[in-house]
């Protein structure tokens, strides 16, 4: 008690001393003058004394769960229980798609354009699932293909006057295209180093974009992008907002089928195996190679064509929209979600992108927060929100029935 | 050694260098069908490095492996890369054990099955008829390799959370997985009480006898190779210093000096 | 000719700065494998505090050099404090961890300690006062290398002799260097490992503000986010020179300014950060162990 206090107080002191600078003073050079903020200082003491109490109460909790989980006794929650129920999820599955049917109807286009961007960053972080959720590579650049997705709709319609729906599964397929070529030479890469080289190439792509002005109008960016026709009539805002959130409905769900699919596939097998031993993956016959590949262009296959979808909604697009931070963004929806897991990373969007939205107090310590919850994840629960559930099959002649997470 | 026996394996003065040293010294042996090889050694001999030259996991220096599967031309493994090396026909164990630990133990050996079947992407988008097909007949053909490892009541657990000697007869299991006609197994006795590896000992005959596979498997435990192998190779830095079978090895006196020479743990 | 030596002590200048930053990544991966992401933020951190010591003295009445001094002392100070915190905080619960955790953990802390400065002071510009005098035996030259960039050459050239003696010379560097190349077995004869790391982190964020002080005061102004592009320019010198080695940290931060400079001075300044990256690119692909890294065969 008396030992947990005094560390306790050390911690304290030493946060104090730590954010001294940084949060009490504040030089004003203009008035030369000194803003001292002694409030802050009382915060940082009272806080940081009660999370080290915390921290060492969930550290403690995280050894105990270790060594239960070392002795070979699995603990499955209630929560993991009830997903792998199947007539649970088809009754779940059926109220959610209701909901977000009646959704426009029942809600103002404001909030409707909100639940577009949370949808948005559904399929991005998806996507991104594949390749650092499912195949273990980390994309640090992943908002570069988005940005391709984007671009490739605004200058197609802008210079040829192409249509949403035909560059739809163009954006896809070039945002693939460009997960292949810059694949190819990052392929022998380590893991650490791919996060480096994606991050440059995502940096690349906004620096590029900014200043190639002959393509891509420089920082000012292309504005009047068509928004998606309802057979080639024109929707009143209102509407045309209706009409996107359910083409991003369709989207999701689309999406949603397909790494599904992906995930309990060969294929999908292939990349999980990579993630947890490359050397072993190898051994047992899988090209290493191609399997990156397929998992880095398939993530890219995303980003690509709903970033075709967030030109149409915004109908202007710049540079500044492709920043790191949005790539630190769509990598924490998944690993927050849980990697891999693909409920885990619907449910991380929704929370990471709607609770800055509704609690607008909350929305300037956003990208703290997402910091914060980044680390305390790794640290506390490195499986997510979801954690991925596992597969079971069915054998003995009878036909295999798969259970999907 | 009866030598009208298929040759399957044939490795000729493979040498391997790091920087200056020189792990393996032109070591040559030869794996016969129906063989269930042994190369021992003391610890640091170079053996894993072997295996690692074998499988491609290494690039070797000097010397040829060759592999003559039945039926087939020959083919030099040298520089291959490992997932080619398996697609061959030669599938390896890990000393230090190398599962998918957050699959499940069928998953883990659906794994093997990879490079023996060919669904792609699209068909897995799509999923018809001959995808459902191939997955039923992955899972079939997986989940009879437990049965015969006898991990099929644990099919559903994750990897991890077997027990030390089932993951080792499970990495059995993920390897003859994908159809091998050679196994390589590394230390598969490693840390086993003297129950599991008298099991360990069945199962490697059995697998032996029934699948038609031959075996080459780096040991420590001296009974079990005594018991089951012929022909015995012995590796003392770096080179092979001895061949034959049990009796030969036994009285072998470089063999002798060589375990002698420092505590084993045989 | 003076433009290129304008050019040449303008990419020597920056070169420096960046193996001084690149030092810090080199050693942290160089004992436990870790792109330590946040080290740049370290780095904005040691020029914010110096910036905020620098008003605080002004406004007091303080001047010159002496000004300079403290602020850096209190810097670096302040730099080690943070970089011991991190470590502490983020990395080692994750020891044994899978690759990638610590990673992410590295990366969620570059974005809570950005934000964690924008926040508790502000997203504007500050200007740095200029600190460093213009010496008057430097006027012949002044137009190819300025007070401030001799200032600069000869800190960090004093720094990395310290370094090299701390590392070579000392009893605490014969262990740093025994937990590179072995953790387990230093551990076995008796290293402290957790402390070692925990030094090397200390020795990694004390260099990078030394780093920053210098930049900021060179270039005259300091923002939350300078730490996140000067870090992953950094991290390039370190993979350039070989990542682990600390010669080649310096010599990749330097090949890297000089790069910069001259591709910035003779083609384009707009495409500055292409070149970086390019060049990153380049080298992992074709030498993934860089200038002077050994490579290592993966133990399998």
């Amino acid at each position: 008690m008396i030992q947990n206090l005094k560390q306790s107080l050390i911690v304290s002191v030493w946060f104090v001393f730590l954010t001294f600078p940084l949060m009490v003073v504040r030089v004003n050079t203009m008035d030369q003058v000194v803003i001292w903020r002694w409030m802050n200082m009382v915060w940082v003491a009272i806080g940081s004394f009660i999370l080290s109490y915390l921290w060492r109460y969930m550290l403690a909790r995280q050894q105990v769960r270790k060594k239960v989980a070392d002795e070979g006794v699995e603990i499955r929650s209630r929560t993991q229980l009830l997903l792998e129920d199947m007539s649970f999820r088809y009754k779940a599955m059926g109220i959610i798609l209701l909901a977000a049917l009646v959704f426009p109807l029942v809600f103002d286009t404001y909030q409707s354009t909100i639940m577009i961007s949370a949808l948005i960053y559904v399929v991005l972080g998806l996507g991104l699932n594949i390749s650092v959720g499912l195949a273990g590579l980390l994309d640090l650049g992943y908002v570069a293909f988005f940005g391709v997705g984007a671009y490739s709709y605004a200058l197609l319609n802008h210079h040829f006057d192409l249509g949403f729906w035909i560059t739809l599964p163009i954006g896809g397929i070039l945002g693939c295209l460009f997960g292949i070529v810059l694949g190819f030479p990052i392929l022998r890469l380590r893991g650490d180093y791919l996060a480096i080289v994606t991050l440059g190439f995502g940096m690349i792509f906004k620096v590029v974009m900014e200043n190639w002005d002959g393509l891509s109008f420089g920082p000012s960016g292309i504005a009047n992008i068509d928004k998606p026709s309802f057979f080639g009539m024109d929707l009143s805002l209102a509407n045309s907002t209706i009409y996107i959130y359910y083409i991003m409905i369709a989207l999701v769900i689309f999406t949603i089928l397909v790494t599904n699919r992906l995930k309990n596939s060969r294929i999908g097998r292939a990349w999980i195996a990579m993630r947890e031993d490359e050397i072993a993956c190898v051994a047992m016959g899988i090209d290493i190679a191609r399997t990156k590949l397929s998992a880095y262009a398939l993530g890219a296959f995303w980003a690509g064509m709903v970033g075709v979808l967030f030109a149409s909604k915004t109908t202007f697009i710049n540079p500044a929209s492709f920043t790191f931070m949005e790539s630190a963004i769509i990598l924490s929806i998944v690993v927050l979600g849980g990697m891999g897991s693909i409920l885990g990373v619907i449910i991380g969007a929704f929370f990471l992108i709607l609770l800055p939205e509704y609690m607008r107090a909350f929305s300037e310590y956003r990208m703290l927060a997402f910091g914060a919850a980044m680390v305390l994840m790794m640290i506390f629960r490195p499986q997510g929100i979801i954690s991925n559930l596992r597969q079971t099959y069915e054998y003995k002649g009878s036909k295999d029935k798969i259970n999907n997470g | 050694m009866a030598e009208n026996k298929h040759k399957l394996l044939e490795v000729k003065g493979l040498t391997m260098d790091f920087g200056g040293l020189r792990a393996v010294d032109s070591v040559t042996l030869e794996v016969h069908e129906g063989d269930i090889a042994a190369l021992i050694g003391p610890n640091g001999a170079g053996k894993t490095t072997f295996f690692n030259c074998i499988t491609g996991i290494y690039d070797p220096t000097k010397g040829d492996i060759l592999l003559h599967p039945k039926g087939l031309k020959t083919r030099r493994l040298n520089g291959l890369k490992p997932n080619k090396v398996t697609e061959m026909g030669l599938a390896r164990t890990f000393q230090n054990i190398r599962l998918f630990p957050d699959m499940t133990v069928l998953e883990n050996v659906m794994i093997g099955r990879h490079c023996r079947t060919k669904s792609g992407i699209f068909r897995a988008v799509v999923r018809g008829k001959r995808v459902r097909e191939e997955e039923r007949q992955i899972v079939e053909s997986s989940y009879q390799l437990l049965e015969k490892v006898g991990l099929a009541d644990f099919a559903n657990e994750f990897s991890k959370n077997l027990p030390y000697g089932a993951q080792r007869r499970l990495e059995i299991a993920r390897a003859m997985a994908t159809d091998p006609f050679l196994l390589l197994l590394d230390e598969p006795a490693a840390g086993m009480n003297p129950q599991e590896t008298a099991d360990l000992e069945q199962l490697i005959c059995k697998i032996s006898a029934e699948e038609q596979i031959a075996i080459l498997l780096i040991e420590h435990d001296m009974k079990l190779v005594m018991n089951i192998s012929d022909p015995i190779y012995v590796m003392e830095y770096g080179k092979k210093i001895a061949e034959g079978n049990p009796q030969e090895i036994k009285d072998n006196p470089k063999v002798i000096e060589a375990y002698l020479g420092e505590e084993t743990d045989a | 000719m003076e433009y290129f030596l304008e050019l040449f002590f303008g990419g020597l200048t920056r070169g420096s700065i960046y193996a001084l930053i690149a030092l810090g990544y080199t050693m942290v991966y160089g004992i436990i494998q870790l792109i330590n992401f946040a080290h740049g933020e370290i780095y904005m951190i040691g020029a914010f505090v110096a910036l905020i010591v620098a008003g605080v003295c002004t406004i007091y009445g303080l001047s010159g050099v002496s000004i300079l001094i403290l602020a850096g002392i209190i810097a670096v100070i302040y730099a080690c404090a943070y970089g011991y915190t991190l470590e502490k905080v983020a990395y080692r619960p994750l020891r044994g961890a899978p690759r990638l955790s610590p990673l992410i953990s590295a990366i969620g802390m570059s974005i809570f300690l950005q934000n964690y400065v924008l926040l508790a002071q502000t997203s504007d510009f500050l200007p740095f006062p200029r600190l460093i005098p213009d010496f008057l035996f430097m006027e012949p030259v002044a137009h190819i290398i300025g007070s401030p960039e001799l200032v600069i050459l000869i800190t960090t050239f004093i720094t990395m002799i310290l370094l090299t003696l701390l590392i070579k010379k000392t009893k605490v560097g014969k262990a740093m260097r025994a937990t590179q190349q072995d953790m387990n077995m230093a551990r076995l004869v008796g290293v402290n490992v957790d402390r070692i790391i925990s030094l090397t982190f200390v020795i990694g964020s004390a260099l990078a503000a030394i780093g920053g002080v210098l930049v900021a005061s060179y270039i005259g102004q300091v923002n939350f986010y300078i730490g996140f592009l000067a870090g992953v320019k950094a991290f390039t010198a370190a993979v350039l020179g070989g990542i682990g080695s600390i010669p080649g940290a310096v010599l990749g931060g330097l090949i890297l300014g000089w790069a910069e400079s001259f591709a910035a001075g003779y083609i384009s300044s707009d495409y500055e950060d292409v070149f970086t990256f390019g060049l990153l690119v380049l080298i992992l692909i074709l030498r993934p162990a860089g200038l002077l890294g050994k490579s290592h065969k993966q133990k399998v």
